[in-house]
C-alpha cells in the first residue's frame, strides 16, 4: 500500500508540476503593471486582420503603459459580444457597419459617416465607440477570375442569373446577418443554391479555388484576392454598408489615456496600410501578429 | 452571460427549438442532418471494416505483427481528431473525401483489436482439429476462426460506430452537413441568440440520443447474430484477458 | 492554392508553442486527476450498493456518449461560467475521466477475490484499512489502464475546445488552418501525439511499479 500511495503522490505531482508549467490562468498574461496603473482586456475575432488590429491596440497601449491582456481568437461578434457583456473583454476592434447593424437590424445607414453617426444611440448603455480610422474593410461576394470571365460578372447584380448554380461560402454567422445571405437575397434577389460554412482565411480561399464553392464571402483586405486574382463583385445597392475600423469598448475603461491612444492609432490607419499589413501577414514566411504590429507601430512613431 | 441565465429559461428555449417544426424540414433540418450524419458514419465503419478486419484477423491468424495492432490502438487514440481533419482538408481540398479518410483512421483501431482478440481468443483446441482434418490455413481462417471471433468483431464495430458518430461532429468545422451543423452553428451564433445556445443545445441532445439509439440497436444486432454458444461471459473473459483490461470496453473517448 | 511550410517559424516561435503546450496539459491533466480522486469514492460505493451501480453505470454511459463540443459549450450554461473559461473543457473532460473511471473502479473492486477480503477481514483489518491496503491495491491494474485511457483521450479532446477560443495546443492548429501554416498545425499535431504517448508510457510504467505483486506473478507462472 505504501508503494500505492508513493506512486500515486509522484503521478500528483508530475501532473501538478507540468501542469504548472503553463500558467496557474493560462488565458492572462504576467505583465508587469503598466505606469498609468490602468489595466484593459483587450479581444479579437476569430480571422486574421482582427487579431492584428488587436494587437496593434495592444501594444499601442502598452507603449503608454497600461497593463494588457490579450483574449484573442473569440470566434464571430454574435460569440464576442457576449464577452463584452459579461466583461471577460473591454475593447476589441470592429467594423462601423456590421457593428450597427447588430445592434439595429434594420439600420438604413450605408455611408461612413451616417453609419458612425448612428452607432452612439445604437449601442448598448455600456459600450462606445471612439474615432474610426479611414481603412474600411467590407464582407464582399468574391468570385474567381474564371468564373468572372465565364460568367461575365462585374457586381453582384450580373451575378443575379446564376444564383441558383452558385454554392456560396462564409463564415456561418452571414446566414443570420442583416447583410448576409437574408441581405444579398432581399437586396438582389439572389438564392444561392446552398451555403457553405468555412472560417475566414485559407480554407474559404481553397474552397473557392478549388470551386467548392463558387463565390464566397471574402473580406475587401483580404490578402488572398490579390495574391490568387481574385474578383471582388461590385455592391451598388450597397447591401454592405461601410465598415470602418473602430474600436469598441466598455465606457469604463476609455479613459483619457486610452482614448488618446487608440484614436492616434485609427488616424494612421487607412485601407491601403490595411492592404499591406495583410499582405505581410499573409508571406509565405508567417510572421507572428505581434511582429507585424510592432513593425507598423514602430514606423508610425509608437 | 450570468449564472442567472441558466436553468428553467434555456432548458425552455432548448425545447422549443428542438420542437420547432420549421426544425425538422427541409436539407438543413434535424431528419436531414441525422441522414446526412448516418451516411458519413457508415461510409466510414464500412471503409474501415474492410482494411481492417482482414488485417486484424490475418495478424491475429499468424501471430506476426502484433506491435500493430497494439502500436496503431495507442497512437492513434493520442492523434487529435481535429488537426488530422483540419490538416487533411488544407492539404487536399474542402470536401468529404478528406473527412472520411481521417474519421476512418480514427476508427480502424477498435475493428483491428476486436478482430484480433477474437482471432486469438478461438479455443486453440478447435484450431488444432482443424488442421488435423487437413484444412488448409486459408480455410481455418475463414471458416473456423472468423466465425468463432465473431462477438469480438461486432464488439469493435460497435465501438468503431460510436466513436464515428461522435467525431464526425467536428465535420461540420470543415464545411459538411451532419449534426455537428448544429453545434458549430449554434456556437457562432452567440448566446443572445434564439438560434445560438437552443439549437447547440438541441443539437447535442440529438446527437447523444442518435449514439444510444445507435448502441442499443447495435447491441441488439450484436446478440441476435452471434451463435448461442459464444454469448457468454466466459468468451469475454478470455478476451479480456488477452489485453489484461477490464471487461468493460474502455471505449477511448476521441471526440 | 498552395500551401506553405514556414519552417523557420518553428524556432522563431518556440516560446509560443511552449505556452500553448503548459495551457494545452493544464487544460487536459488537471481534469483527469480530479476525475480519478472522484472516481474512486463512486466506484467504491457503486461496488457496494447495487443501487448506486444501476444509477452510475448507464449515466456514465451516456455522459460519455455526449460529444465534447456540445458539453464544452453547454457548460456555462450549466455553472454560469464566462464564455472563455478553462473550466469550459475542464469540467467535460473530469465528466468523461469519471464516466470512465467509475465502471473500471466498479469493475475492479467487484472482481477482487471474495476469499481475499475474507482473509483480510479475519486477519483483523477494519473495513477502512481493508479497502486502503488490500481492495485498492488490486484494482490499481485496472485503474491505471483507465487512467491511461483518459490521460491520452483528454490531450486529444483538450483540441477541440479551440473551436470556441480555448487555448492550448489546438490554438495553434486552427491558427495554421486559418493562415495556411502547414508547419505550424503539424508541430501541434505532433505535440499533442508525442505528449500523450510519453504520459500513457509513464502511467504504464508508473503502473507496474507500484504493484510488484503483478509482475511476480506473471514470473512465477511462467
Amino acid at each position: 500500500m505504501k508503494r500505492v500511495i508513493a506512486g500515486v503522490a509522484t503521478a500528483l505531482a508530475a501532473t501538478l508540476a507540468l501542469s504548472a508549467c503553463g500558467d496557474s490562468d493560462p488565458l492572462a498574461e504576467d505583465k508587469p503593471a503598466g505606469d498609468s496603473g490602468e489595466s484593459i482586456t483587450v479581444g479579437s475575432a476569430n480571422f486574421p486582420e482582427s487579431q492584428l488590429l488587436a494587437e496593434i491596440y495592444a501594444q499601442a497601449l502598452e507603449a503608454k503603459g497600461v497593463t494588457v491582456e490579450r483574449q484573442l481568437d473569440l470566434g464571430s461578434r454574435e460569440k464576442y459580444m457576449d464577452g463584452l457583456k459579461d466583461g471577460s473583454i473591454d475593447l476589441i476592434p470592429e467594423y462601423t457597419g456590421v457593428l450597427l447593424q447588430f445592434f439595429n437590424k434594420s439600420a438604413p445607414e450605408v455611408s461612413a459617416e451616417d453609419v458612425y453617426a448612428a452607432l452612439p444611440k445604437a449601442l448598448p448603455e455600456n459600450l462606445t465607440v471612439l474615432e474610426k480610422a479611414e481603412a474600411e474593410d467590407k464582407d464582399a461576394v468574391v468570385v474567381t477570375k474564371e468564373t468572372a470571365d465565364k460568367w461575365d460578372l462585374k457586381s453582384i447584380e450580373d451575378l443575379v442569373p446564376h444564383c441558383g448554380e452558385v454554392v456560396f461560402g462564409g463564415p456561418p454567422e452571414i446566414q443570420e446577418r442583416a447583410d448576409g445571405i437574408p441581405g444579398i437575397k432581399e437586396t438582389y434577389n439572389c438564392t444561392f443554391k446552398s451555403f457553405s460554412a468555412l472560417e475566414p482565411g485559407a480554407i474559404t480561399t481553397k474552397a473557392l479555388l478549388d470551386n467548392t464553392v463558387q463565390a464566397a464571402d471574402i473580406f475587401t483586405t483580404d490578402a488572398a484576392i490579390e495574391a490568387n486574382d481574385l474578383v471582388v463583385l461590385e455592391d451598388p445597392k450597397n447591401n454592405f454598408a461601410a465598415q470602418n475600423v473602430v474600436p469598441l469598448i466598455s465606457k469604463d475603461k476609455a479613459t483619457d489615456t486610452v482614448k488618446e491612444t487608440l484614436n492616434a492609432v485609427s488616424a494612421k490607419l487607412d485601407t491601403k496600410t490595411l492592404l499591406d499589413l495583410n499582405a505581410r501577414l499573409n508571406a509565405p514566411d508567417k510572421p507572428e501578429y505581434a511582429d507585424v504590429a510592432k513593425e507598423w507601430l514602430g514606423e508610425i512613431g509608437i | 452571460m450570468d449564472a442567472g441565465q441558466a436553468g428553467g429559461g434555456e432548458v425552455n428555449s432548448t425545447l422549443n427549438w428542438l420542437f420547432d417544426a420549421a426544425h425538422w424540414s427541409g436539407p438543413t433540418g434535424i431528419p436531414a442532418r441525422i441522414l446526412e450524419h448516418l451516411g458519413y458514419t457508415a461510409l466510414t465503419v464500412l471503409v474501415a471494416a474492410v482494411i481492417a478486419i482482414p488485417l486484424g484477423a490475418i495478424i491475429g491468424h499468424t501471430g506476426r505483427g502484433t506491435f500493430l495492432v497494439a502500436g496503431l490502438s495507442n497512437g492513434l487514440r493520442a492523434l487529435p481528431e481535429l488537426g488530422l481533419l483540419t490538416l487533411l482538408v488544407l492539404l487536399t481540398y474542402v470536401g468529404l473525401l478528406p473527412v472520411v479518410i481521417s474519421l476512418v483512421i480514427l476508427a480502424l483501431p477498435p475493428i483491428l483489436a476486436g478482430t484480433y482478440a477474437g482471432i486469438r481468443n478461438v479455443d486453440r483446441a478447435v484450431v488444432d482439429a482443424a488442421r488435423g482434418m487437413g484444412m488448409r490455413e486459408s480455410a481455418i481462417l475463414t471458416r473456423v476462426e472468423l466465425p468463432n471471433a465473431l462477438p469480438l468483431i461486432l464488439g469493435g464495430l460497435r465501438s468503431a460506430t460510436l466513436q464515428v458518430i461522435a467525431t464526425a461532429t467536428i465535420a461540420a468545422y470543415v464545411a459538411l452537413g451532419g449534426l455537428g451543423r448544429f453545434v458549430i452553428d449554434g456556437n457562432n451564433a452567440g448566446a443572445g441568440s434564439p438560434n445560438g445556445y437552443p439549437q447547440m443545445a438541441a443539437g447535442a441532445i440529438v446527437i447523444a440520443v442518435l449514439a444510444l439509439v445507435v448502441e442499443g440497436v447495435l447491441e441488439i444486432v450484436q446478440r441476435l447474430a452471434v451463435s448461442p454458444g459464444l454469448r457468454n461471459a466466459a468468451t469475454r473473459q478470455r478476451a479480456a484477458r488477452i489485453w489484461r483490461r477490464p471487461t468493460t470496453d474502455l471505449v477511448s473517448k476521441s471526440t | 492554392m498552395n500551401v506553405d511550410w514556414p519552417w523557420p517559424w518553428l524556432p522563431r516561435n518556440v516560446d509560443k508553442i511552449a505556452e500553448a503546450t503548459g495551457e494545452h496539459l493544464f487544460l487536459a491533466l488537471l481534469p483527469v486527476l480530479v476525475g480519478l480522486l472522484v472516481s474512486i469514492p463512486l466506484g467504491w460505493a457503486a461496488s457496494r450498493w447495487p443501487v448506486v451501480r444501476l444509477i452510475l453505470v448507464p449515466l456514465a454511459g451516456v455522459l460519455y456518449t455526449i460529444p465534447s463540443l456540445a458539453l464544452i459549450t453547454l457548460v456555462p450554461l450549466l455553472i454560469g461560467t464566462k464564455i472563455i473559461d478553462p473550466l469550459n473543457v475542464q469540467v467535460p473532460l473530469a465528466i468523461y475521466t469519471i464516466a470512465l473511471l467509475v465502471r473500471s473502479v466498479t469493475d475492479a473492486l467487484l472482481a477482487v477475490p471474495g476469499e481475499v477480503t475474507a482473509a483480510a477481514t479475519a486477519v483483523g483489518f477494519r473495513p477502512t484499512k481493508r479497502f486502503l491496503s488490500v481492495e485498492l491495491p488490486l484494482a490499481v491494474p485496472v485503474i491505471v489502464a483507465g487512467v491511461r485511457v483518459a490521460a491520452v483521450s483528454a490531450m486529444s479532446l483538450t483540441a477541440v475546445g479551440a473551436l470556441i477560443g480555448i487555448g492550448g495546443l489546438g490554438g495553434l492548429i486552427t491558427e495554421g488552418f486559418r493562415r495556411n501554416n502547414a508547419v505550424e498545425m503539424v508541430v501541434a499535431i505532433a505535440l499533442i501525439l508525442v505528449i500523450a504517448l510519453l504520459i500513457d508510457a509513464l502511467l504504464l510504467v508508473v503502473g507496474k511499479l507500484i504493484t510488484p505483486w503483478t509482475r511476480a506473478r506473471q514470473g512465477a507462472a511462467k
